[in-house]
């Protein structure tokens, strides 16, 4: 019967020291959450710049993002480029510097759902592949446009198509995917 | 065997032969029943190292003559008994009660015999032997356990295999192992039960929650591992198993080595290594499904009679590659995953496991001591700890990349104690207690809000339980258990979730703490919890019988399906849990007919099973993300009904053929909703043909067919999605079920013996031998490739 004894102190030893723990977790707040994606578009031609926004502050939570379009004129050559922040963090964490360093694992993508605008790299990961962190964005003829900005991790950068724009054949996976409804007049 | 036995005994008593010396002491005895005291009859005892020998009478006496003074050691044997040495010292004429213990489980032909379980006849049970287990000494417990009619699996590709009993899985299913009840997180379906199946001699799967000895929220049933049992005796044996399979490149390792003593001390230790590449369907390589799998394990203890206890340590370190294809970003990436007739990646052959990954790691230390009372029964009193570390880890970029996205640390302390009064074998009684405290801690370091959060648990139980054998062909079972559970957890809820879910106005006061984006809540819950059991057998005649029972069960909601909340990565979906959630209240009814000759064994069990507050988890709809649209899925109650029929049928043909079939069908409904359950098992059929050679080296050869229809029930969950890229809506379709299959396996093994003492065993078999391509409704991965093409398995076995 000792034996009996010594298991039910050792147990009660153990149950009464794990209880006594009353601190509060410690608060996670996302590292690699992207609440804002940003484009900038300056005009070749005046110098007018266009902001295009998209925030989701509490990021897989169940607010939508808050979305900014933009008013663009017709046949007119932009000089682009864009940011992805993750602004829960104060200061903002600028993620766009973690996609310049891993160039080769990243690529963003605009497409334009009905082919008023087309989109230029003139930006180069050590493999000389696109980014697309930079770019130039040509209108054409005016019309209502919806611009999809998407950054895939990990793209297959020589499926057909993808270093031209083309997110078909891209795979990988999608770490942003933002639609910016765009008039161009 | 009995009758053997008994042949033996006779001869015994009639080679007893005269001893003339000059020595006349005698020494007389009584043997009685541990239990009650009765005279045992037919008891053969032996002067050990001599050739005296005496049986005891009706009486249950006995008498040794012409002994000299001295000592003696004296072997009793019986019929059902434990072999039985004493020690007398012989000065003169002397007389001893001697008692002996009979196996009172094996008398009442109870199921599971060890010292911790007996699960009453009156349970649909089924029992899985060490030659099956050897045979999958390579795999999981979950693919050993699809031998049982009513048992088949929900995996995430083919190295994490949860068990399914009769449709039910996870939460709802108790794992023992060594009489210790598992807790490693079993409520997620990634999460397999973390066990070398290596451990166990004999599995035995209980359906339906009737063992209440083990838990009253069993639902589905419970699955019992034992270790071998150790005779007393002076002895050192060993067993070593070597493996290997062409698909996954790799094999498996396990050894184990038992030393026992005629007094009861006994050490064994086991070590078992897995190791697997790529595994491969018939068309392309299976890319980062590698395996690595690493268990020890050391029993040690004194088994005597009276009492005794013993000391286990066991731990397994599992790390287990997910294929990478099935990793997707948001809602598009999965509509290419699924309209892909193939995976979207595939890479060549490779040993190396990368993310995403799971890493576990498991210990378990049990110590426990029993004492028998004369005339009474049996106490048992066992404290058990379990520590389960969980590591999973997700495709990360930058300077996360090498950490984990979920590092969960849960720990166990567990002490239980039972009673067993056994004196009277036609009323046997057993009561026990227990008391759970259970910790989980979410690590903070991961960089990812906790999925599951931080808490403290406890759990107290008490049960009675009762056995009767009311005559010759009845037996019956009644008993009841009351479980409280409390939860204390400390979760962070995103202020705009905590509103979208509605828990401003009910569960306001919880928030004890405001982190600007999050509230910090702490919701204490409590449960309490009634099941019960009752069931009865009745052996009609010699070859047929029939079984009734019915069990009543509750569960209480679990961490996850109370507090989910955000982005599971590995299933690139949103889970919510909900707070109000209670417990699961199961009624179920099962009965059973038995046949059994000496060619033919049938079974044909059935059961129903209504179950108020079936939680399940259900997509509800798509929510809107910087990463693009991702499915909400969320916990709800229900009420359902779930019924099935299990049959298996044994057919000896010749001395030389045997036939099986084992066929199982499971129907769910949820009946508040008119619809069916979601990852019921489809309608499975497995017929094998045995060749078997006795005369030659034991040879077995025998072809598996097995045939799983489709599954034509199941609910529609299928949802709309706008594709931004495609700017167009697309059905997203997670509901429909893959095409039925048939599999040939052929299997075949050998016995050769070295030496004496030595036994090698050889089997070679091929699983999916016509390379058939398949996608099973219960792998989760089945939307991104198909199953395993053929592979070839080697296997020698040495028992020393």
């Amino acid at each position: 019967m000792k034996s009996i004894k010594h298991i039910l102190i050792l147990a009660s030893i153990i149950l009464a020291t794990a209880c006594s723990n009353d601190d509060d977790p410690e608060v996670v707040n996302e590292e690699e959450l992207i609440t804002t994606v940003t484009v900038t578009l300056t005009s070749q031609e005046d110098g007018t710049e266009i902001v295009l926004n998209s925030v989701d502050l509490d990021g897989d939570g169940p607010n939508e993002p808050v979305v900014t379009g933009g008013v663009l004129a017709a046949n007119t050559i932009y000089t682009g480029s864009t940011k992805v922040l993750n602004e829960t963090e104060d200061p903002a964490e600028d993620i766009t510097e973690e996609v310049l360093e891993e160039g080769v694992d990243h690529q963003f993508f605009y497409s334009f759902a009905n082919s008023l605008a087309i989109a230029t790299y003139t930006d180069a990961d050590e493999n000389g592949d696109p980014i697309g962190i930079t770019f130039t964005l040509s209108t054409s003829s005016a019309g209502s446009e919806n611009l999809t900005v998407s950054l895939i991790h990990e793209p297959n950068k020589s499926g057909e198509g993808v270093i031209d724009g083309n997110i078909t054949n891209a795979d990988g996976e999608t770490d942003a995917e933002v639609t910016f409804p765009l008039t161009i007049e | 065997m009995i009758k053997l036995l008994c042949k033996y005994v006779f001869a015994i008593c009639i080679t007893t032969t005269a001893f003339t010396q000059e020595c006349q002491f005698s020494f007389k005895g009584k043997i009685t029943d541990f239990h009650d005291n009765t005279s045992i009859i037919g008891a053969s005892l032996q002067i050990e190292n001599s050739n005296k020998f005496a049986t005891t009478d009706f009486d249950g006496l006995f008498e040794f003559k012409n002994l000299c003074e001295g000592k003696y050691t004296i072997v009793i044997k019986h019929i059902s008994c434990e072999t039985k040495r004493v020690t007398v010292s012989v000065n003169k004429n002397t007389f001893q009660e001697i008692t002996l213990e009979h196996h009172v489980e094996d008398l009442k032909e109870v199921i599971v015999t060890s010292t911790h379980n007996v699960t009453a006849k009156t349970n649909q049970t089924t029992k899985i032997d060490s030659k099956t287990i050897d045979e999958f000494s390579g795999k999981s417990l979950g693919d050993a356990l699809k031998n049982v009619a009513g048992v088949s699996s929900i995996n995430t590709g083919n190295t994490i295999v949860k068990p399914v009993i009769n449709g039910l899985h996870s939460s709802r299913i108790i794992v023992m192992t060594d009489g210790v009840r598992l807790q490693d997180q079993e409520w997620g379906i990634e999460h397999a039960p973390n066990i070398d199946i290596n451990n166990a001699d004999k599995i035995t799967v209980v359906k339906g929650a009737n063992s209440l000895e083990f838990g009253g929220d069993a639902i589905g049933g419970v699955i019992v591992l034992e270790p071998s049992k150790y005779v007393l005796k002076d002895s050192i044996f060993g067993k070593t198993i070597l493996g290997i399979q062409s698909n996954g490149r790799g094999g498996n390792l396990h050894s184990s080595i038992t030393k026992t003593t005629k007094k009861g001390w006994f050490l064994n230790a086991k070590t078992t290594l897995k190791r697997f590449g790529d595994f491969n369907s018939p068309d392309y390589n299976l890319t980062n499904t590698g395996l690595a799998s690493k268990a020890f394990s050391i029993h040690t203890g004194l088994k005597k009679f009276e009492n005794g206890f013993t000391v286990d340590y066991s731990f397994i370190n599992n790390n287990i590659g997910i294929l990478k294809a099935s990793h997707i970003g948001n809602i598009d990436d999965l509509v290419s995953a699924i309209n892909n007739k193939e995976p979207l990646i595939v890479e060549s052959f490779s040993y190396d496991i990368n993310a995403p990954k799971q890493e576990i790691n498991h210990h378990i230390f049990k110590i426990d001591y029993y004492k028998r009372f004369q005339d009474l029964g049996k106490l048992d009193i066992q404290y058990d700890f379990q520590k389960n570390q969980r590591y999973e880890y997700d495709i990360r970029v930058g300077d996360d990349k090498d950490k984990a996205s979920i590092d969960l640390d849960l720990t166990t302390h567990s002490i239980s104690s039972t009673f067993d009064f056994n004196n009277n074998l036609e009323k046997t009684y057993k009561i026990g207690v227990k008391g759970v405290y259970q910790n989980n801690f979410a690590n903070p370091l991961t960089g990812v809000r906790r999925l599951i959060p931080d808490y403290d648990k406890f759990d107290a139980g008490i049960f009675a339980i009762g056995n009767y054998i009311l005559n010759d062909k009845t037996t019956a079972n009644v008993g009841l258990r009351y479980d409280f559970n409390y939860i204390n957890a400390k979760k962070f809820y995103l202020k705009s979730r905590w509103t979208e879910r509605g828990y401003d106005e009910e569960y306001g006061n919880l928030i004890t703490g405001d982190y600007t984006t999050q509230w910090l809540v702490n919701p204490k819950f409590s449960f309490h919890n009634i099941s019960a059991s009752a069931g009865i057998v009745y052996q009609i005649n010699d070859k047929n019988a029939i079984l009734f029972n019915y069990g009543l069960s509750n569960r209480s909601p679990n961490a996850s399906e109370l507090f989910s909340d955000g982005l599971h990565h590995s299933a690139a979906r949103i889970e919510l849990g909900d707070l109000a959630l209670q417990q699961e209240i199961s009624n179920r009814i099962s009965s059973t007919y038995n046949f059994t000759s000496n060619n033919t064994f049938i079974s044909v069990e059935t059961f129903f099973n209504n179950i108020h507050n079936f939680i399940y988890l259900e997509p509800t709809g798509t929510e809107q993300t910087i990463r693009g649209a991702f499915p909400v899925w969320e916990y709800k109650a229900t009420n359902a009904n779930l019924f099935g029929f299990d049959f298996t049928w044994r057919q000896k043909i010749n001395n030389a053929l045997l036939f099986s079939n084992k066929s199982s069908l499971t129907f769910g409904n949820d009946v508040k909703n008119n619809k069916s359950l979601i990852d019921i098992p489809a309608p499975s059929f497995k017929n094998s043909l045995e060749y078997k050679n006795v005369n030659w080296h034991q040879l077995s050869v025998r072809l598996d067919s097995e045939l799983v229809l489709k599954q034509t029930n199941y609910p529609n969950n299928n949802f709309t999605t706008y594709l931004p890229t495609k700017d167009s809506y697309e059905v997203v379709d997670i509901s429909s079920t893959p095409a039925g299959y048939h599999l040939l396996h052929l299997h075949t093994d050998a016995v050769f013996h070295l030496s004496k003492k030595t036994d090698l065993q050889i089997s070679a078999s091929v699983t999916n031998l016509l390379n058939t391509k398949y996608r099973d409704y219960l792998n989760r991965l089945r939307y991104y490739a198909d199953d395993l093409g053929r592979n070839y398995n080697l296997q020698i076995k040495i028992n020393y």
